[in-house]
C-alpha cells in the first residue's frame, strides 16, 4: 500500500427515516452511504463529486466524525477513529476539520469574523494567527471586527476557509466552497487552496458537483451516484475514459467552450 | 444568495423609552418611598375618609390621589406599594430565569435522558391551574414575601424552559454547534459559549415579560389577602379594598389598577424593546 493519510472500508451511514415511522415501535432505517471504500494520499487532494443528494455531505461530515458511521472502519493517519468517543476524538480534532457548505449557518451570528477565527485556536482575537488568516483568504483585517450578518455570501465562506487554515490541520474537508462564489473569487480560493496543499502538505477532500473545478484541483476522484461509488479515478483518466455511464453523463452536462459554436 | 439583512426594519426606540421612563419611575418611587411619599402609608384619620383626588370638589390639599375609606393617602400607598411590587418582580423574574433558562438549556442542547425527565417534569408541572396552585402552595407554606417569591419561581419557572428549549433545540441544529464540535470544543463551553448568546436575547425578553407577570400574581394573592401582611401596603391590597367602595370611592381602585397595568404593560414591552434595539442579527 501507498502512504495513504485516511482509508475509508466498507463504510455504511444510516438515519432513521421519521416521515415514514410507524405510531409504534422503530423507524425504519434510510440508507444514505452503502459500502463506501477509498483512500485519501498524503498531500494529495480527493476531489468527491455526485449529483445533488447523492449523499456528498453526509460523506464529509461522516469523515470528520459529525455523523456517525452505521458500519465500515475509518482509519485516520493509522488509527482506527472509527468508534472513538467525542473525549477521545478531541485530540485529533485540531488535525481534521471541515469547512461547511451553508456558510450562513456556519458562522455563530453572535460571534465577530475575529471571535469565529480565534476561538478554535484557544488564542485571543489580537493573536496573529487570526490576521494572517484573514489574509490568506483575501480579506481585510479590518473583518475581524465585524459579524457575520455584515458580509456577503462569499465572504462568510471565505471565513469559513479562514477558520480551517488557522489551525494547520493535517485533513480538511471542503464541501462545496465555490459554488457560491464568482467565478474570480473561484480561482483565487482555488489557488489559495492548491497552495496550502503544496506548501503546507495539506491533505483536501473536495466535495463538487462541478467536473470543472475537480479537474483543476483534483488528483483523484471519486463519483457518487444515491450513496455508492461509481467511479473512483485518477483525475486525467476520469477525463479520458470514464468507465459509469452516470460519469459520462456528468462530464457531458460540462459546458465546454466552443469557439466554433454560432450564436 | 439570498438572506434577511434588512428585511427586518429597526423599530423606532419609543417603546423602549416610554416603557423604560415608567419603570424608571417605579424604581425611584420604590428605593426612595420614605422620602417622597407624602403622608404616612399606614396612618389612619377617619375625618379624612374618602377623599377624592386633587380635580375634584372636595379635594383636600395635600392629597393628591384622595384618600380611602380609613383616610389613608392613595398616592403615598402606590408609592410605598412599589417597593413590594419590584422586590417581588426582581427576585421572582431572576429566580424563574435562573432554574427555567438552565433546565431548558440543558434539555434543548443535551437531549436523551435529561431532555426527557425535564420536559415530562413540565408537562406535568403545567397541567396544574397555575394560580390554583400558588394559593394552595401559599396556604402550606404560609403567607409572607419570601412564600409568594417562592410560589412564583415554583409555578413559573416552566414558561422559560419550554421556550429555552426550544430555541435551544432551534440553534442546536446550526453548523456553527457542529463546528464547535469539529473545534474539539467541550459540550459545555459549547452550549455557554456558542449556543447561550443566541438565546440570550431570548431569555432577557421572557425575564421582563416575567417580570411583569410576577407584579400581576402578587397583586392576585394580595387580592385574595394571601400575600403580605396586611399592614403593608400592596397594589394588589389596594385593588381588593377599592373593590369594597367602589361606588362610593372608584379612586381608590383605579388609581392601582392604572399602576398595575402601566408596570405589566412596561415590563413587557421594556424586554422586546431590548431585544429590537441590541441584538447584533436584528439590528
Ligand atoms: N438527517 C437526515 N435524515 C434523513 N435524510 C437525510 C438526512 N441527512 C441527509 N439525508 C438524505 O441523504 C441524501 C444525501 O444528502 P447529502 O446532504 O449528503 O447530499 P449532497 O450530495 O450533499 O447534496 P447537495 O449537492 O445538494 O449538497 C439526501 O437524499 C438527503 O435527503
Ligand atoms: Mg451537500
Amino acid at each position: 500500500m501507498t502512504d495513504a493519510l485516511y482509508r475509508i472500508e466498507g463504510l455504511r451511514v444510516e438515519v432513521a427515516d421519521q416521515t415514514r415511522k410507524p405510531l409504534f415501535g422503530a423507524a425504519p432505517r434510510l440508507r444514505i452511504l452503502d459500502d463506501i471504500s477509498f483512500s485519501i494520499e498524503r498531500r494529495s487532494v480527493l476531489g468527491i463529486v455526485g449529483g445533488s443528494g447523492s449523499g456528498k455531505t453526509t460523506l464529509g461530515r461522516t469523515l470528520v466524525r459529525l455523523v456517525e458511521p452505521t458500519a465500515g472502519t475509518l482509519i485516520f493517519d493509522g488509527q482506527d477513529v472509527t468508534q472513538l468517543s467525542d473525549d477521545a476524538m478531541r485530540p485529533l480534532r485540531q488535525r481534521i476539520q471541515l469547512i461547511f457548505q451553508d456558510p450562513m449557518s456556519a458562522l455563530n451570528p453572535r460571534l465577530t469574523i475575529g471571535r469565529i477565527i480565534a476561538a478554535p485556536l484557544r488564542a485571543k482575537t489580537s493573536d496573529p494567527r487570526v490576521a494572517a488568516a484573514l489574509d490568506n483568504v483575501g480579506l481585510p483585517r479590518g473583518f475581524a471586527g465585524r459579524y457575520p450578518h455584515e458580509l456577503s455570501g462569499g465572504q462568510r465562506q471565505r471565513v469559513g476557509i479562514a477558520r480551517a487554515i488557522a489551525l494547520r490541520p493535517d485533513f480538511i474537508v471542503a464541501d462545496e466552497i465555490v459554488s457560491g462564489l464568482d467565478v474570480s473569487s473561484q480561482a483565487q480560493v482555488l489557488t489559495l487552496l492548491a497552495n496550502l496543499v503544496k506548501d503546507l502538505g495539506l491533505t483536501l477532500a473536495f466535495i463538487s458537483h462541478d467536473l470543472s473545478v475537480i479537474r483543476r484541483l483534483c488528483d483523484r476522484v471519486i463519483v457518487l451516484q444515491k450513496g455508492k461509488i461509481v467511479e473512483d479515478q485518477p483525475v486525467a483518466d476520469l477525463f479520458t475514459s470514464p468507465s459509469h455511464e452516470y460519469t459520462r453523463q456528468l462530464l457531458n452536462s460540462i459546458p465546454e467552450p466552443d469557439p466554433s459554436q454560432r450564436w | 444568495m439570498l438572506d434577511g439583512r434588512g428585511a427586518v426594519k429597526r423599530r423606532a426606540g419609543a417603546r423602549l423609552w416610554l416603557s423604560g421612563l415608567w419603570l424608571a419611575i417605579v424604581a425611584l418611587a420604590a428605593v426612595f418611598a420614605p422620602l417622597i411619599a407624602p403622608h404616612d402609608p399606614l396612618m389612619q384619620d377617619l375625618l379624612y375618609g374618602r377623599l377624592p383626588p386633587f380635580w375634584m370638589a372636595g379635594a383636600e390639599p395635600g392629597y393628591l390621589l384622595g384618600t380611602d375609606s380609613l383616610g389613608r393617602d392613595v398616592l403615598s400607598r402606590l408609592i410605598h406599594g412599589a417597593r413590594i411590587a419590584l422586590i417581588v418582580a426582581l427576585v421572582a423574574g431572576i429566580g424563574t430565569c435562573l432554574i427555567g433558562s438552565t433546565l431548558g438549556l440543558i434539555a434543548g442542547y443535551y437531549r436523551g435522558w435529561a431532555d426527557r425527565i425535564i420536559s415530562r417534569l413540565v408537562d406535568i408541572w403545567m397541567a396544574f391551574p397555575p394560580i390554583l396552585f400558588a394559593i394552595l402552595l401559599i396556604a402550606v407554606i404560609g403567607t409572607g414575601l419570601t412564600s409568594v417569591i417562592v410560589a412564583i419561581v415554583v409555578i413559573d419557572w416552566t414558561r422559560f424552559c419550554r421556550v429555552v428549549r426550544a430555541e435551544t433545540l432551534n440553534q442546536s441544529q446550526m453548523d456553527y454547534v457542529h463546528s464547535a464540535r469539529i473545534a474539539g470544543f467541550t459540550r459545555m463551553k459549547t452550549m455557554l459559549s456558542e449556543i447561550l448568546p443566541n438565546v440570550l436575547p431570548t431569555i432577557v425578553a421572557l425575564l421582563s415579560l416575567e417580570m411583569g407577570i410576577a407584579v400581576i400574581v402578587e397583586a392576585i394573592l394580595s387580592f385574595v389577602n394571601l400575600s403580605i401582611s396586611t399592614d403593608q401596603p400592596t397594589w394588589g391590597g389596594m385593588i381588593a379594598e377599592g373593590r369594597l367602595s367602589i361606588h362610593q370611592a372608584w379612586w381608590v381602585l383605579v388609581f392601582p389598577l392604572i399602576t398595575l397595568f402601566l408596570t405589566v404593560l412596561s415590563f413587557a414591552q421594556f424586554g422586546e424593546g431590548l431585544k429590537d434595539r441590541f441584538d447584533p442579527v436584528l439590528r
